[in-house]
């Protein structure tokens, strides 16, 4: 059983392939390590009949030969995700027992190339968080600990649920989405492999929407080539959403272990920040001579206005959060409150409904978009993101292919270490991410390292717009040199 | 201010004469098969909530596509209304709570409209025309409707009409008066409706009205202005500016000062009430919709709507008037509405001789057609007398072969029993009598008859008009009067 959970996505494919075991085996694998796993959190709604339903029916497309790409593989998918007579809840209360009757894009395509699904995992509220703390279903635990530490780690968020049960060899992959980082700061808590595709390049439809244009769906595994196998099928031109792109998919497995050989890496030196750990810093420049090693060319970058992103995004993207919860409002779906008005039906849903964190961006959104500060926030915080837009569009119009950086600037922290008193704290966990998402560009988070304590740490690769595959390969060499962390099972 | 604005009517208060300015905001329902952003049915009156997509009932994760029809639409709505049409567009959201919209916001297009300034002729009575300037129009979703009378205790919710495409058409203040208000709204539902870009059915709400008012002395500064919301009559327009006008005349005589607000009209009272004050206005939150990209599209796009263009009613006046030598009254009364333009034009095309009968056929058209519709309360739609038919009738009277007097019992035996009016006027012996034998025999015997009036129509030319009637009354109608005259003129010798 133990050896049907930890094999990677293309050890399993070649394992059905030969016939060496079925899906539903696989399957059933997983949902034993589900139950077994529940103190994570991971999951908040395990559907192990649908699981075993779609597990048959690949086995029987397999056995004429007929199985897609994903043919058999069990995933986890997060709650963001709106899946077809299946709660779907964003982990917030305000949607409570919600069962959509249609089917996001994204997961159709997986359920089309033959993978199988496991149940919903946990995220932060509405993806609206960095320690996947904010949920209503509670916090998930990173299944990594201190060395001789009992304390209860966070995976990371919002894809926290994501992160947590694929590291724990709960699913083979998982969805997830990345609003500001959300895929690729728990990828590099949990020693995963996350992927956040150029904004476009996955259909939003059907999904959750935190901040319209800055959401970007995209996988969580364990190996990059596992990672680069879910976004094929993940990603795609959808005429549901308008701002997706009419662009051939390609085949980003063939990417993996690619010649890297004369491939310009910036090394931006706005993201040295004054006072970051030395092993983070030590990380980085280790990623850096493992590129080298492998033939590419490290090039010193600047990105000039860098330490304006995450001011910016926390404008931007509450603005269209603000905007994009207001539909939660207790009149056709979700928890009702009543009131003796509508007003007041209004006001008791959403307050009872949105968790604190939900609530103050919807706050800080409605401020920064009201009469007479829309210029000087919203506005503003526009001009911004072009500006960092162009920073990097003037780095890779100097030959540059890639840059690399930290995913984030530290390791995990304890479950309520961070973010109490000062929603700050918790925010600048996102400081090497965000400025991926604000220029729509494409990025990847690959396990590199431990710190002292023995916790992974990721680094970043941030490619040009719609080549993924430079960063499948560039990825591929990192994980190669740095090898593959695994957790101690302690559950 | 624009320089072809016409002064309009002024109203007399205490302390003078005042000026009303008005300014107005059309939203009218664009014509298309389906929703501005969804693929939901537009179709008036389904079963409540039966036209209502994912996106319309605004489902988690639902999002917006443009609907290119509506696009097309409104860029043919610019072009009719002589505007500029901007290549590139964007659509915002206007964020408000409320139960008839459930995204949270409508999504409208606020800084960067799909068209801009454009103007509208309107005919004004005595043939007189006024240019009233267009500032802009753009694309939004309609609302749903809220259901207050289902229950005692709660609201019911039809999203039907919800993201159904409206175009907000915004006028420049260049309005005077009522007459001039109920003319713009008349020409520009006339233009929308030949466009085929709007049905233009204000009871069904798929035009209305938002109403700018103010007052001032005339040529002084502009006053505060008040919002007389959702009108959905002309007539009612005019009723709510006469009303409004004299209300804030008054409070401003009265030593008052007019608080900006939204009003509305009630018409069974015939007053303007407050609705909300400048100060309970919304803070829409206008923002770029990310869930869209700008719309943009080539003036090579543009130029193929444009030479697609149907003719319009001013250039269907102007074409009446050049070059079948109506007049502007009578042109201007024939175009008004695309359907009685079409009548006309069918009458036309079954003319023998268009430039002799053409006129003629204007005149049948407005006075005896037009006029017995309306006395039936009937539209042009519903016209018992076909284009055909009345062609025929005008042909009879313009080739002599039948009189004008004739020709109207025709109509009416045409109107109340149908048939041919060809074979109407042979089988029931209508035709004219142009056998000046037989007239001059009626005409002598009248002659012989009345020594009397001989005498004097010879001393009083003007008195033959009494034998023509007695010729006329002897031929049941029927002799030609042209005929009679020339005969009469001889045998009086005058």
């Amino acid at each position: 059983m133990t050896d049907l959970t930890s094999m990677t996505i293309a050890e399993a494919k070649a394992g059905l392939a030969k016939k060496s075991f079925t899906s539903l085996e696989l399957t059933d694998a997983h949902l034993a390590a589900i139950e077994a796993a529940r103190v994570l959190n991971a999951f908040i709604l395990e559907t192990p009949d649908q699981a075993r339903d779609m597990a048959r029916a690949v086995d029987a497309k397999i056995a004429k030969g007929e199985g897609g790409p994903l043919a058999g593989i069990p995933l986890g998918i997060k709650d963001l995700f709106a899946t077809k007579d299946v709660r779907t809840t964003a982990c917030s209360k305000i949607l409570g027992n919600f069962v959509p009757p249609y089917e996001s894009t994204v997961t159709s395509q997986l359920w089309r190339d033959g993978a199988v699904m496991l149940g919903k995992l946990n995220n932060d509220e509405f993806a609206m968080g960095s320690s996947n703390e904010t949920s209503c279903f509670g916090p998930v635990v990173n299944p990594w600990r201190r060395e001789g530490s009992n304390t209860t780690l966070v995976p990371g968020g919002s894809s926290g649920g994501s992160a947590s049960a694929v590291a724990a060899l709960l699913c083979m992959g998982a969805t997830a989405t990345d609003t500001g980082g959300s895929i690729r700061q728990p990828a590099a808590f949990t020693a995963t492999v996350g992927v956040k595709p150029t904004y476009g390049r996955c259909s939003r439809w059907g999904i959750v929407a935190f901040a319209s244009s800055l959401d970007q769906a995209g996988p969580i595994a364990r190996t990059t080539r596992d990672a680069a196998i879910l976004m094929r099928s993940m990603a795609g031109h959808d005429p549901k959403d308008t701002t997706s792109v009419d662009r051939a998919v390609p085949d980003y497995e063939a990417a993996i272990g690619k010649s890297v050989k004369g491939m310009k890496i910036g090394i931006p030196k706005e993201y040295r920040l004054d006072g970051m750990p030395a092993e983070i810093e030590k990380l980085w420049s280790e990623g850096a001579a493992w590129l080298k090693a492998a033939g590419a060319e490290l090039v010193d970058v600047s990105l000039p206005h860098t330490k304006y992103a995450l001011p910016a995004y926390y404008i931007v993207a509450p603005a269209e959060a603000s905007s994009n919860l207001a539909r939660y409002d207790g009149v056709r779906y979700g928890l009702r409150v009543p009131g003796r008005s509508i007003g007041e039906l209004y006001e008791n849903t959403r307050a009872e409904g949105f968790g604190d964190e939900v609530r103050r961006r919807v706050m800080i959104g409605t401020y920064v978009l009201s009469a007479g500060y829309y210029d000087a926030y919203y506005l503003r915080a526009q001009k911004v993101r072009t500006l960092i837009k162009k920073d990097f569009e003037d780095c890779f119009a100097k030959g540059i292919s890639a840059i690399l950086t930290p995913a984030t600037p530290s390791a995990a922290f304890g479950v309520g270490e961070k973010g109490g008193a000062d929603p700050v704290e918790m925010y600048l966990n996102d400081i090497f991410t965000v400025t991926v998402n604000m220029a729509g560009l494409p990025g990847i988070a690959v396990p590199a390292g431990t710190d002292a304590q023995g916790l992974p740490l990721g680094l970043q690769l941030i490619g040009r717009p719609f080549d993924e595959e430079t960063l499948f390969s560039l990825g591929e060499v990192v994980e190669q040199a740095a090898g593959r962390f695994t957790p101690q099972r302690w559950w | 201010m624009n320089a072809t604005v016409k002064p309009g009517k002024l109203i007399k208060g205490q302390t003078g004469d005042w000026e009303v300015v008005i300014g107005m905001e059309i939203h009218a329902q664009v014509t298309s098969k389906s929703k501005l952003f969804s693929g939901a049915s537009t179709e008036f009156g389904g079963e409540p909530n039966s036209h209502v997509s994912l996106v319309d009932a605004a489902m988690p994760g639902m999002l917006p596509v443009i609907n290119e029809e509506c696009v097309r639409q409104a860029v043919r709505t610019g072009l009719g209304l002589n505007a500029q049409i901007n290549l590139r567009s964007v659509f915002d959201r206007k964020n408000y709570f409320y139960a008839d919209s459930p995204q949270g916001y409508q999504i409208s297009q606020y800084k960067s409209p799909i068209v801009g300034e454009g103007e509208v002729v309107v005919e004004l009575d005595g043939g007189k025309t006024a240019t009233v300037g267009i500032e802009r129009l753009h694309l939004e979703q309609d609302a749903g409707k809220l259901l207050h009378d289902q229950s005692p205790t709660m609201s019911y919710v039809d999203l039907n009409r919800c993201g159904v495409a409206l175009m907000e058409i915004v006028s420049k203040p260049d309005i005077r008066d009522a007459e001039q208000a109920k003319a713009y709204v008349t020409k520009l539902r006339s233009i929308l409706r030949y466009l085929g870009t709007c049905d233009g059915d204000m009871e069904k709400g798929s035009l209305r009205a938002d109403v700018n008012v103010s007052v001032r002395k005339p040529g002084g500064p502009l006053g505060t202005r008040c919002e007389i919301k959702n009108m959905n009559s002309i007539n009612f327009i005019g009723q709510a500016i006469e009303y409004e006008a004299r209300r804030q005349i008054e409070i401003i005589e009265d030593g008052g000062t007019i608080d900006q607000e939204t009003r509305l009209f009630d018409p069974n009272k015939g007053e303007t009430r407050s609705m909300r004050s400048k100060e309970e206005a919304h803070d829409y939150r206008y923002f770029p919709d990310p869930d869209l990209l700008p719309l943009e599209f080539t003036q090579g796009y543009v130029d193929e709507l444009k030479a697609d263009l149907p003719e319009l009613p001013d250039q269907k006046k102007a074409r009446f008037i050049e070059s079948l030598g109506l007049s502007p009254y009578d042109a201007g009364v024939l175009v008004a509405e695309r359907e009685s333009a079409v009548f006309y034009e069918t009458v036309l095309a079954g003319l023998a001789d268009k430039a002799r009968d053409g006129k003629l056929a204007a005149n049948w058209v407005i006075n005896e057609l037009f006029g017995r519709l309306n006395k039936e309360g009937r539209d042009i739609t519903g016209s018992p007398v076909s284009a055909a038919q009345l062609a025929a009738i005008v042909g009879l009277i313009g080739d002599g072969t039948i009189s004008g007097k004739i020709a109207k019992d025709l109509f009416e035996i045409v109107w109340t029993e149908g048939g041919d009016p060809r074979e109407l006027v042979e089988a029931r012996g209508m035709k004219q009598v142009t056998d000046l034998g037989a007239i001059e025999k009626v005409v002598d015997d009248i002659i012989a008859a009345n020594p009397d009036k001989v005498a004097q129509a010879k001393a009083k030319p003007q008195l033959a008009g009494w034998f023509v009637g007695q010729v006329m009354k002897q031929s049941g109608g029927k002799a030609n009067p042209q005929a009679v005259n020339d005969l009469l003129k001889a045998k009086l010798g005058i």
